[in-house]
């Protein structure tokens, strides 16, 4: 039974206790500023969180209290001489057969530490982070030090190795709209995977490029998205330019992976290798953010359902999460205890978690909601958070 | 020497700055950054990315003008100047 919920929210990290069987909220720390994501390192209760400041850059903060203190951790930063060529918001005339000019290169800087992993337990130093523009980064001290994986990063899918000189090869990898806050259009990885059996073997996931595996450590990556379809792209079943919102593995059969994107909910029971989609539009169940799986069944998953790329609300103005338990071939609606009328809830990619028989969410009109049976039911925690970025258990 | 005044937001994440007269040697606004960083570990990274450019919502000033290079803060300040550390305030 878990103790602790960690949110993160639009005006800091906040820290839900369990006493019994009830949930008690405590006052956020990092107090107004923006958390897009924080969780709790399992291999020694360390907390982190991904502040996400408006002004000062992003930064880290730990807590080695259980949220009672926090120490700021030192900056992620892209080393001299990482480029990527730059990128831009498709305008209404865009051609995508026109041809392109010389790609303009640019600096990299971190604007956003978009999601944080936690390494294998026989690599107890490692953490692992995805930023905006689509750095991953690594640290074997606890995050004392960071540093840039560089064969993803210089990987041909994005030009090559742009710190040796000019792109080798055209990028395939399209921006984010969750760059635009910050006055660009760049990637982000927001979906990191650490294989609990075998800590060389890694997955991000990227927006708008697809999931990358790693089997060797981080040292090669390997586009995964055969079996994807992006409805709105030229080519829909491109090697590349896929969009996935989140992308989750089972943990104790990490072969069983989810996928929520913009056209659907995608299941690959091959460890990437192929993908599927499964969505069931009829039902509602195709287009959202979030996705889990559960850890012991990778055949049994959850989503929450949104209504279409365009409107991003509820559907039918009544929330709803979505459980399969056959790997996608039928899906449950699981209404109990969640508002049917006048819901406006969106629940983010990080904002969705599972916990043995637990879940919870947290939404963007400040709704969090726990079931604690696979969700058949739901109980509110509180209506008034503040926008939710990211939901986990600790 | 030269003055720096600062937001006083920054303060929350550097206490010790609240209630300090701040002189730092005249030089560009690069070295002005360099040397309260020596003395505040951390400082550059709230003003300046990692290129030592200035962050996008942030503002400094020398006396009465606006920093020109806000790529490499090249700009400088003279014996008794002034400089400002501004922030922009937007949302809800």
């Amino acid at each position: 039974m878990p103790d602790m919920l960690i949110l993160g929210t639009r005006k800091g990290t906040v820290i839900i206790e369990r006493s019994g069987d009830t949930w008690l909220p405590r006052g956020a720390a990092h107090e107004g500023i923006p958390v897009c994501f924080a969780a709790r390192d399992p291999r020694n209760g360390a907390i982190w969180a991904s502040l996400d400041h408006g002004h000062w850059g992003p930064k880290l903060s730990r807590s080695q209290d259980a949220g009672s203190t926090w120490q700021d951790m030192p900056s992620i930063k892209y080393p001299a001489g990482a480029r990527h060529i730059g990128q831009y918001l498709p305008t209404p005339d865009f051609d995508p057969d026109a041809p392109t000019g010389e790609p303009e290169y640019r600096d990299a800087s971190v604007y956003k530490i978009w999601h944080i992993a936690f390494g294998h337990d026989a690599q107890p130093g490692r953490m692992y982070a995805g930023t905006i523009p689509g750095g991953l980064f690594s640290s074997d001290d606890g995050g004392q030090s960071w540093e840039l994986n560089r064969p993803l990063w210089n990987h041909e899918s994005r030009g090559g190795d742009l710190f040796a000189g000019e792109a080798t090869s055209a990028t395939h990898w399209g921006g984010t709209p969750a760059s635009i806050d910050y006055g660009v259009f760049e990637p982000g990885i927001h979906s990191i995977i650490v294989n609990p059996t075998n800590p060389q073997h890694l997955y991000v996931a990227a927006s708008s490029a697809g999931v990358i595996e790693s089997r060797d450590g981080g040292a090669t990556w390997s586009g995964r998205n055969k079996g994807m379809v992006m409805d709105h792209l030229p080519n829909p079943e491109a090697d590349w330019g896929h969009d996935p919102h989140y992308v989750t593995a089972c943990r104790d059969d990490p072969r069983h992976l989810w996928q929520q994107n913009h056209c659907g909910v995608f299941y690959s029971a091959d460890g990437a290798q192929s993908w599927s989609r499964v969505s069931a539009p009829e039902s509602g169940v195709h287009f959202g953010f979030p996705i889990a799986v559960d850890a012991r069944d990778g055949r049994t998953a959850w989503v929450v359902p949104a209504r279409s790329d365009e409107q991003r609300m509820t559907l039918d103005n009544g929330l709803f999460v979505a459980r399969t338990e056959d790997g996608g071939q039928s899906w449950q609606e699981l209404r109990a205890g969640l508002p049917q009328d006048n819901a406006y809830d969106i629940v983010l990619r990080h904002a969705l978690d599972a916990h043995g028989d637990y879940l919870c969410f947290g939404s963007t009109t400040g709704n969090v909601y726990l079931s604690a049976d696979r969700g058949e039911s739901w109980q509110c925690l509180g209506h008034n958070f503040p926008p939710v970025y990211s939901v986990r258990f600790g | 020497m030269p003055t720096v005044t600062m937001t006083s937001h920054l303060y929350r994440f550097f206490p010790e700055l609240a209630d300090v007269e701040l002189e730092v040697p005249a030089g560009s606004i690069a070295d002005v950054v360099r040397e309260i960083e020596r003395r505040h570990p951390g400082f550059a990274d709230y003003i300046v990315d990692e290129h030592g450019a200035l962050r996008r919502h942030v503002l400094i000033s020398v006396n009465d003008a606006i920093l020109v290079d806000r790529r490499a803060l090249s700009d400088r300040v003279s014996e008794g100047g002034t400089v400002y550390i501004f922030q922009a305030l937007t949302g809800g």
